[in-house]
């Protein structure tokens, strides 16, 4: 028997829509990923995103279910709000390095250290995309940006920050991990981890936090392919993957 | 349930929890904390929740998160801390959720005092966060009147999907007064499955977004339309208390405390036998231009009092209209305006 695999779009991806990502970003990646995984567990009419402030604010023109849009580092209250009076929904944040790790670092660490029982995915690319290049929480040292023209520099920005180690010193949160979509190989691993991160929520456990090292050629200055491989080589060197917590 | 004695902020949050309130999101700051406790205790036994967040930014998030879904909610603060909810608030009036926000105010600016004051006037009905958004603020002056302005402010949320805020002073909140609390059935609302997040399936499938970005101008301008067109129809809202107006010469308009405080003194003026009586305003949004215009032609004067430097004074002289002298006698938070001095002031206008 030959087995013939046809090559579709998620059903939970809207009709004929084409995203405004850059080529060769990683959202469009994660976000098939999200659309997948929806689909397969079946959740489409019973999930509830939330749209952050960042590159991705769009995303509700792209995927097929409830949204509600965040302001800039707020989700993770706006998305407490949501899963707190409607628990049979799964809800989920969806953010930018700007967004969680800088502006809204209240709301997440509060979030995971509440235990809210829902999941988060943080797209680190090290960079604010949609401002234009500016230097992020996690800008790599000696990394330029626009506001770092001369290379992050410890003594003036601090270290980059890493999300998911912190979180991880929390006793509550229930599942941390940090995974790529910068090869194949890594968007496997990425979608078992989101997959994982939203079954978590279905079997009524604690909060799930999958961080998704991506990349931002156009701000990176890079092409595509040479940007994938900068944050193979440079990005996880810092940001190493891996399981930090899984309800233990 | 039989008139008892309460203190304010705690008849607040049992007339919203009897008016099917059951989730409520906030972070304590004085003088209003006593309806976070009160919800902290009660709501979990009735299959609600409390969430105390890790500030008013957090708080006001939840609130919209929460009315996203349709849900009755509620948070309270008070002044400082209805400043960094401007943010959230300006978010909820774009996106068109329904949500309850009760400021229990105190003085400013900045940090200024913990004592009672109206100085969040301007805030309330002016904006307080970015763009062309308008609340429904409403201010009451009874412990009684607070109660079921509480309890119609969620139906009023519902009904025209906008945030509504209850604007009341630290007396308000501290206060104890006899109340009579009893269960307030919601009628003739839109369900939420006709608008809410999260009732995807019972509508067959279509998703619902709530969202306040419109990148396109002309998308914008429209979503603007829209948004004002609901403001002029909230104007149908309008609230307020005549009080001996009928053959008064001297109009005096006050709200929240300051009109009890006015009462006072209009009751003994008029047994002296001059002719003063009193527009409160109970919605500052809207504001009742109309019968103010209506009271000051004819009147010799028109006379503000506030807990504040003067600012409904602003919306009272765009109402009067030039049709008599308005002016403005106030105190700003913590000392309140005593009736001696509102009758001095009525004294020095004759």
């Amino acid at each position: 028997m030959k087995e013939t695999k046809i090559y579709e779009r998620p059903k939970s991806w809207v009709d004929g829509v084409h995203t405004h990502y850059c080529p060769g970003c990683g959202h469009g990646i994660t976000h098939r990923l999200l659309c997948e995984v929806i689909d397969e567990l079946g959740i489409q009419e019973n999930t509830i995103g939330t749209a952050p402030v960042g590159c991705a604010a769009l995303m509700y023109d792209y995927i097929d279910i409830d949204f509600c849009e965040a302001a800039h580092g707020r989700a993770p209250a706006l998305a407490t709000g949501i899963k707190r009076t409607r628990p049979d929904k799964i809800v989920f944040t969806y953010q930018g390095d700007g967004d969680l790790a800088s502006i809204g670092t209240a709301e997440i660490i509060h979030v995971a250290n509440r235990g809210e029982k829902l999941t988060t995915i943080f797209i680190n690319n090290a960079i604010y995309g949609m401002t234009g290049g500016q230097m992020a929480p996690t800008t790599l040292i000696g990394q330029k940006s626009t506001t770092c023209p001369f290379g992050r520099d410890p003594e003036l920005a601090g270290y980059p920050m890493r999300m998911c180690e912190m979180l991880a010193t929390l006793e509550t949160p229930g599942y941390i991990i940090r995974v790529s979509v910068a090869k194949p190989k890594y968007v496997i691993e990425a979608k078992k981890a989101i997959k994982k991160a939203f079954q978590n929520q279905i079997d009524r456990k604690g909060y799930s936090f999958v961080e998704v090292l991506s990349n931002c050629p156009t701000n990176w200055g890079m092409p595509p392919v040479e940007a994938f491989e900068w944050t193979e080589s440079t990005m996880m060197p810092h940001y190493p993957l891996g399981v930090f917590k899984d309800f233990k | 349930m039989a008139r008892v004695l309460m203190k304010g902020t705690e008849a607040i949050a049992e007339a919203a929890i009897q008016a099917g309130c059951k989730y409520f999101f906030g972070y304590p700051i004085t003088p209003q904390n006593e309806i976070p406790e009160y919800m902290s205790a009660k709501l979990p036994k009735i299959g609600g929740a409390y969430v105390q967040a890790e500030s008013e930014v957090a708080a006001i998030n939840m609130v919209m998160g929460g009315g996203s879904t349709g849900t009755k909610i509620m948070t309270t603060s008070s002044s400082v801390g209805i400043s960094l909810m401007s943010e959230g608030i300006s978010y909820i009036a774009g996106c068109e959720i329904p949500a309850v926000i009760v400021n229990v105010m105190r003085g400013g600016p900045g940090l200024g005092g913990i004592l009672p004051s109206q100085a969040d006037y301007f805030q309330a009905t002016k904006g307080g966060g970015n763009g062309d958004y308008r609340l429904l603020v409403l201010a009451p002056s009874t412990l009684q009147e607070a109660v079921e302005i509480t309890q119609e402010a969620f139906d009023l949320a519902i009904k025209y999907r906008n945030p509504v805020m209850i604007l009341a002073d630290g007396f308000m909140g501290q206060m104890m007064e006899a109340v009579e609390i009893t269960e307030h059935v919601s009628k003739d609302l839109p369900k939420r499955e006709s608008w809410a997040l999260g009732c995807m399936g019972e509508r067959g499938g279509k998703r619902r977004i709530l969202k306040s970005l419109y990148l396109n101008p002309e998308n914008l301008e429209q979503h603007n339309i829209h948004l004002h067109k609901k403001y002029k129809e909230m104007e149908k809202e309008v609230r307020f208390e005549s009080f001996l107006c009928d053959d008064a010469e001297i109009i005096l308009s006050a709200f929240g405390t300051t009109a009890r405080i006015a009462r006072s003194a209009i009751n003994n003026l008029r047994r002296e036998g001059i002719k003063v009586g009193m527009l409160r305003p109970i919605t500052l949004f809207p504001f009742p231009s109309d019968k103010l215009n209506d009271l000051a032609t004819g009147a010799k004067h028109v006379l503000v009092v506030e807990m504040n430097m003067g600012q409904m004074v602003e919306d009272v002289r765009a109402a009067v209209c030039g049709k008599a002298p308005v002016s403005f006698f106030g105190h700003a938070g913590g000392i309140a305006p005593s009736v001696k001095e509102i009758e001095d002031q009525i004294r020095a206008i004759l």
